[in-house]
């Protein structure tokens, strides 16, 4: 049973938090509440202290100084912080199974935690069902694929019923089929349990079906942390624009789909996609600022979206230039400096933005 | 070659008659060895662990220390305890020099880091995020001492063979401290040391037998139980 929160009380707090590690400083964070309930995906480049962050949150790594909240309460002692663990679960991108079977290895936890041997059998049997595994409880931890393996480690974090639940990379080092049916098994069970989840992925498209924030952890430090659309539509800075590519993520409804090709309703517009999702469910459009072409007028072309609007920004660098588009909804496209030039973009220009329906990434809300 | 043939030939008689001086001989070995490795196991696996995992100053100094244990010398640690023990010396009040205590606590003392350093060495080879996952399960510190441990079960039974097989071939430090005395102190290397030295070859060639059978034997039994427990 997941313990009520008051809401004076975030799950988890971090309070001016630095981590040294052979002598240098790789992570500061002045500050970080984690909100119950929701699911918080840590993104950034390799070597951006993702996992520091993580494994300091979890109290599986001292910071030199700072302080950890869990349920307002500051983690310091070796009783306290074997409490925060027993509260916690941890998925990490290798399974990290014993040598031993399958069945000892999801029950694990629940026996170090002292769980009693009846609902250790009824949570352990419940888990291996979800995850597909429940044919392979006998089976030794070595012997399975990594696909397996993976599952495996799933529902040993699951079959704990944490408070919070974090994933470094957890669905790394997987092909691309099994992976991706993991990420949806996960999906559904997350929205499922609605446990507060902490998870760092490199991969910016990944979860962001799930996540309700996004933070963007570069050089040790918090550059962005907001819903996702704050942080995919309206980048702090280039680096972060940078990283996370896609910047337009449009919310709308299915209207129709013909053959494949859906009518997402966004506003009073319609875009079309290429997608399967069927009338009614909601959804989030991808377009990343490159599949977005301008024209000053509207022109004939392949593209199956084409939307009237007014430029209420351009920002250039380098070579590129980043123009910010209102049609209704808001739109980034990024397009060369010269054509920039050439086409006497600027504020307030009316304007036609063009994609094609193979440029929209659906993804469900 | 006559030496030879007629040796094995009154030593497979002494073998098969049951030789009281052969097996009173074999058994304090085995006695003495054994307890030695037990004791060493007790105190080298919790070093061991305590080297592999902790981070604290001075690790290096010990470990290095550890190492070298490994490969001291049996005479020179027979050297170094027969001087504790002598009668003048610091505990020479307890009278134990040229018992099989004395050689209990020799052989333990060679022992010792041959089994902390397999110890340590095996911990350290398993993944240092295995940890921080069963830590992350709700394991205390004991539990995860206990677990880690029974995840580095092959390399630890290393330990105990490599550990029982440094005393029970050792014949420096028994001899030293243990006098060799008949009946009282002659294990199976000391007896084959003084059997050849006073040309008495069947006897030693028959110890000789018995020490590579039970070296064999214990090997052969934790072998089994290694590969047995090993991932198919």
């Amino acid at each position: 049973m997941r313990q009520e929160v008051s809401k004076s009380t975030f799950p988890l707090e971090a309070r001016d938090i630095s981590v040294v590690l052979g002598g240098v400083k790789v992570l500061e964070v002045p500050s970080l509440q984690v909100v119950p309930d929701e699911v918080l995906v840590v993104i950034g480049p390799n070597g951006s202290g993702k996992t520091t962050l993580l494994l300091t949150l979890a109290g599986l790594l001292r910071p030199a100084s700072g302080t950890i909240l869990y349920q307002g309460q500051a983690v310091n002692g070796k009783t306290e912080m074997l409490k925060l663990h027993r509260r916690l679960a941890v998925v990490f991108q290798e399974p990290l199974l014993l040598n031993s079977t399958v069945w000892d290895n999801v029950t694990l936890g629940l026996r170090l935690r002292g769980v009693n041997k009846e609902e250790i059998k009824t949570r352990a049997n419940k888990w291996l069902e979800r995850f597909g595994i429940a044919s392979l409880a006998g089976r030794q931890a070595k012997t399975l694929s990594g696909g397996e393996a993976k599952r495996t480690s799933l529902a040993r974090a699951f079959a704990l019923q944490p408070d919070i639940l974090f994933l470094d990379e957890a669905f790394n080092g997987l092909d691309s089929h099994s992976r991706q049916s993991m990420i949806e098994d996960f999906e559904s069970v997350l929205r499922e349990t609605r446990i507060t989840t902490i998870m760092v992925t490199h991969d910016s498209n990944e979860a962001l079906g799930l996540a309700h924030r996004v933070l963007v952890l570069m050089d040790g430090h918090i550059r962005q942390i907001g819903t996702r659309e704050e942080v995919f539509s309206n980048p702090v800075d280039e680096q972060v624009a940078e990283f996370v590519g896609v910047e337009n993520i449009i919310d709308g409804v299915v209207a129709l789909n013909q053959g494949g090709i859906v009518t997402v309703q966004v506003g009073k517009d319609a875009v079309e996609a290429v997608s399967d999702y069927t009338h009614g469910e909601k959804v989030s459009l991808c377009i990343r600022p490159e599949e977005i072409t301008l024209a000053g007028s509207r022109a004939s072309s392949s593209a199956r979206n084409s939307f009237a609007g007014a430029i209420t920004r351009v920002v250039s660098f380098g070579a590129l230039s980043r123009v910010e588009i209102d049609c209704g909804f808001p739109l980034v496209a990024l397009i060369t400096k010269r054509s920039a030039e050439e086409m006497n973009l600027d504020k307030g220009k009316p304007i036609y933005a063009s994609f094609k329906a193979t440029g929209v990434h659906v993804i469900k809300r | 070659m006559n030496l030879i043939i007629e040796g094995i030939v009154q030593a497979f008689w002494l073998l098969v008659h049951g030789d009281p001086t052969v097996l009173k001989v074999a058994l304090l070995s085995i006695l003495v060895s054994g307890s030695a490795t037990i004791l060493s196991l007790i105190v080298g696996v919790p070093l061991g662990v305590y080297l592999g995992l902790a981070r604290f100053p001075g690790r290096r100094f010990l470990v290095s220390l550890v190492n070298t244990g490994m490969g001291s010398p049996p005479v020179v640690v027979g050297l170094i305890v027969t001087i504790f023990l002598w009668r003048a010396g610091p505990l020479g009040a307890l009278h134990l020099l040229y018992t099989p205590s004395a050689m209990v606590i020799a052989q333990f003392v060679i022992a010792l880091p041959v089994v902390a350093g397999f110890t340590m060495a095996s911990v350290q080879q398993l993944d240092p995020k295995l940890r921080l996952q069963i830590i992350s399960l709700g394991a205390s510190q004991l539990q995860m001492v206990w677990l880690l441990l029974k995840e580095s079960r092959l390399p630890l039974l290393a330990a105990i063979m490599a550990g029982f097989g440094s005393v029970i071939s050792e014949v420096g430090a028994s001899m030293m401290v243990g006098g060799n005395i008949t009946g009282q102190t002659r294990v199976m290397t000391t007896a084959i040391v003084g059997e050849v030295s006073r040309g008495q070859f069947a006897l030693a060639i028959a110890l000789s037998i018995l020490l590579m059978l039970l070296v064999y034997l214990v090997n052969l039994a934790l072998t089994i139980i290694q590969q047995r427990s090993k991932p198919r």
